[in-house]
């Protein structure tokens, strides 16, 4: 699509509005609270969250964007850029600025923290992020982690790119101050609830949910070498590509996506046919943006939590709003662009 | 002002491969077990504890150092796997383990106190910040870099962090940033960060065709080579792939990393050491690699400022160059 046309198509009719959260564990929490698996499944309790947008939109389109979710029954937004430092459609000032407009309209808004931090100008974003106090903090790379802990915040989020694979850097970064951590999108919902059954208190679970799945992070720019353009250079061909460039393979096979320095996969990763075993062990699923229809996805994703809509129906619905076809391997432990139907683990 | 010295840290997947790195003048030898602990977990390759021990005892006659890869992120039913190869590598006198996970780093810690903590490039540390967090944390004594930084972003992480660093010189090249490459995962179920394994070879399949020799990874056609081309291992970010209807190496160039020439920047910047890729490869490889960066290194060591590239380093590194030729990698900043 134009990504200079409204890269969303408003909150779909019949969409909730923001409920009260209702949240496991409080940050600030008494940690003493034993919760080896979460209780039996009340579907409303499960919150929706919109992950940071990883394209580079126009300034109006994004700011559009934003504007809509405002009414959306997403009640958690992440916001910064978290890709790449040379993308300045919106400065750090005016995310700020769409954070306070969205928790003006009941929202929380969380900044993220770029995930890929190489010169002293990241670092200074970095420190900025983290000394505001308006907004929680998604940490997505441990230089966030020790700035956060210098800065005594009790309060952040540990992002999905901080590689939490064990109770014991879970426990860490508990101690330091994470009230919510992100799974990595690579881990199995089966290693993530063994892993949250070990844990002596349990802190709120946010699993991918619904995008492109984020790969890898590079320090070259795939979309600049597309172009045969240098990185310093780049002429920002990326803005504008609502969704990333598909990379196929010599059969024409969609594999992955070029998205600056990250790749992503092709696929939708799309866990709305699972659900009812998601939601058993997360306490917010997160929709990953993308150049059209994501409040439809938000909507659709409330509908099913609110047990509106069933899982067959739901899934049915939301591949025409996929950009390409669904994938869900990585939630069943199996090769992430696989897609399994639910029950079969 | 007097040169620091500069470790050269070289690979070794089998006790061979150790012995002749030694021979050759390496000053450290990195390993692995033959498991899931490491990130070269590959069939046929490692050692078992009787290897093990040989491998330390030749090198410490020596006084060379054996460190040991513990880079992978271990899960909750696997943990017990992990903490048992640190017990084992204390238990062994391996010289320092070379860590990823920070739950790990804890228990190291803890339970080893006198054990050294190198913070493995998995860790995915490119910033002072990151790298001060692990050194206050659990007091790690060096850090080897992911291959993302220029030369100058080198020079400030030295400059802010009282922790060796230890960037890579030489072999195969990771164009993603290390332990944040799913890639693998995504492809074939089986990760650089879980599993120890990228591209893993029981998912390789070479075919002849009509259209030429085709590779796939788990079914996924990698790369197709005419009779001309040499075809090279299915490593997913080093095909050739169809973005906008061009065909090209989209992620990267089968190609490896070669920093020989910038030795004396590497040195002035203050770097540490210098590490060598390939546990997976050959003695062979070991040697030849190893001969040339000893000699290399030798003479920054001796006299930075005159110091000039061998055409003959360059003739035997290409050799085992993965693809034959060599980049700078990130260092070069038009590279990105």
């Amino acid at each position: 699509m134009n990504p200079t046309q409204n890269p969303t198509s408003g909150p779909a009719p019949g969409a909730t509005a923001a409920r009260t959260p209702n949240t496991l564990v409080t940050p600030g929490a008494s940690p003493d609270m034993t919760l080896a698996a979460k209780p039996t499944l009340d579907p409303i309790s499960t919150r929706i969250a919109v992950g940071p947008l990883l394209y580079y939109w126009p300034r109006q389109a994004t700011l559009d964007f934003y504007a809509h979710l405002a009414d959306s029954p997403a009640e958690i937004v992440y916001l910064g850029e978290t890709v790449c430092s040379r993308r300045h459609e919106l400065r750090l000032d005016d995310w700020l600025d769409v954070a306070a407009m969205l928790a003006d309209a009941g929202k929380t808004a969380v900044m993220s923290s770029q995930a890929l931090i190489e010169s002293e100008s990241d670092l200074k974003t970095l420190r900025r992020i983290v000394a505001q106090a308006d907004f929680r903090v998604e940490a997505n790379d441990m230089s966030a982690v020790r700035l956060l802990g210098e800065a005594g915040r009790k309060d952040w989020i540990a992002g999905p790119t901080l590689n939490i694979f064990n109770p014991a850097t879970l426990g860490l970064m508990m101690e330091a101050g994470a009230t919510r951590w992100v799974v990595a999108p690579e881990m199995s919902g089966g290693a993530m609830s063994a892993l949250l059954a070990e844990m002596p208190a349990r802190p709120e679970t946010e699993v991918l949910a619904w995008g492109r799945l984020p790969l890898a992070h590079s320090a070259r720019c795939f979309t600049a070498r597309h172009f045969n353009l240098q990185k310093d250079t780049c002429e920002f061909r990326c803005l504008g590509m609502s969704d990333g460039i598909v990379l196929h393979t010599r059969e024409g096979e969609p594999f992955l996506t070029l998205n600056g320095v990250q790749t992503q996969s092709a696929r939708v990763h799309n866990l709305i046919a699972d659900m009812a075993q998601v939601a058993h062990h997360a306490d917010i699923v997160r929709i990953s943006p993308q150049g059209a229809h994501t409040l439809d996805v938000v909507a659709l994703f409330r509908e099913v939590l609110d047990g509106r809509t069933g899982a067959d129906e739901a899934f049915q619905r939301s591949t025409e709003w996929m950009v390409e076809r669904a994938c869900n391997g990585f939630w069943h432990g199996k090769p992430g662009l696989e897609y399994h139907a639910p029950g079969c683990a | 002002m007097t040169q620091q010295k500069i470790e050269l840290v070289c690979p070794a997947g089998s006790l061979p491969a150790l012995k002749t790195a030694v021979d050759h003048g390496a000053d450290c030898i990195y390993v692995g077990f033959k498991d899931a602990t490491n990130a070269r977990n590959f069939t046929g390759l490692n050692f078992d504890p009787k290897a093990m021990r040989e491998g330390v005892n030749y090198a410490h006659a020596r006084r060379r150092k054996v460190l040991l890869a513990l880079n992978t992120y271990p899960q909750a039913h696997n943990w017990a796997d992990w903490t048992a190869a640190i017990d084992r590598a204390a238990e062994f006198g391996i010289d320092a383990v070379i860590l990823a996970d920070p739950g790990l780093m804890t228990y190291a810690a803890k339970t080893h106190p006198q054990l050294r903590l190198h913070l493995s490039v998995q860790g995915s540390a490119t910033s002072y910040e990151a790298i001060n967090y692990y050194h206050e944390r659990f007091g790690i004594q060096r850090a080897v870099l992911p291959r993302v930084l220029a030369l100058a972003q080198v020079e400030q992480v030295i400059a802010n962090t009282p922790v060796e660093i230890e960037v890579f010189g030489f072999g195969g090249l990771c164009v993603m940033v290390e332990g944040r490459c799913a890639l693998s995962a995504y492809a074939t179920g089986e990760s650089p960060n879980c599993n120890g394994a990228c591209s893993p070879g029981k998912h390789v399949r070479w075919e002849q065709t009509p259209k030429g020799m085709e590779t796939r990874l788990n079914g996924i056609l990698i790369d197709r080579f005419g009779d001309a081309e040499r075809a090279g291992y299915p490593t997913l970010c080093k095909g050739r792939f169809e973005v906008n209807d061009e065909t090209y190496y989209a992620l990267e160039e089968p190609t490896s990393l070669n920093t020989i020439e910038m030795l004396p920047d590497l040195a002035r910047a203050g770097v540490r050491a210098i590490k060598i890729e390939g546990r997976q490869r050959s003695p062979a490889y070991v040697a030849q690699v190893t001969k040339v960066w000893r000699a290399a290194i030798d003479r920054v060591l001796a006299d930075a400022d005159h110091f000039t590239v061998q055409p003959a380093w360059m003739a035997e590194l290409d050799k085992v160059s993965e693809g034959r030729s060599h980049t700078l990698g990130a260092y070069y900043r038009p590279w990105k």
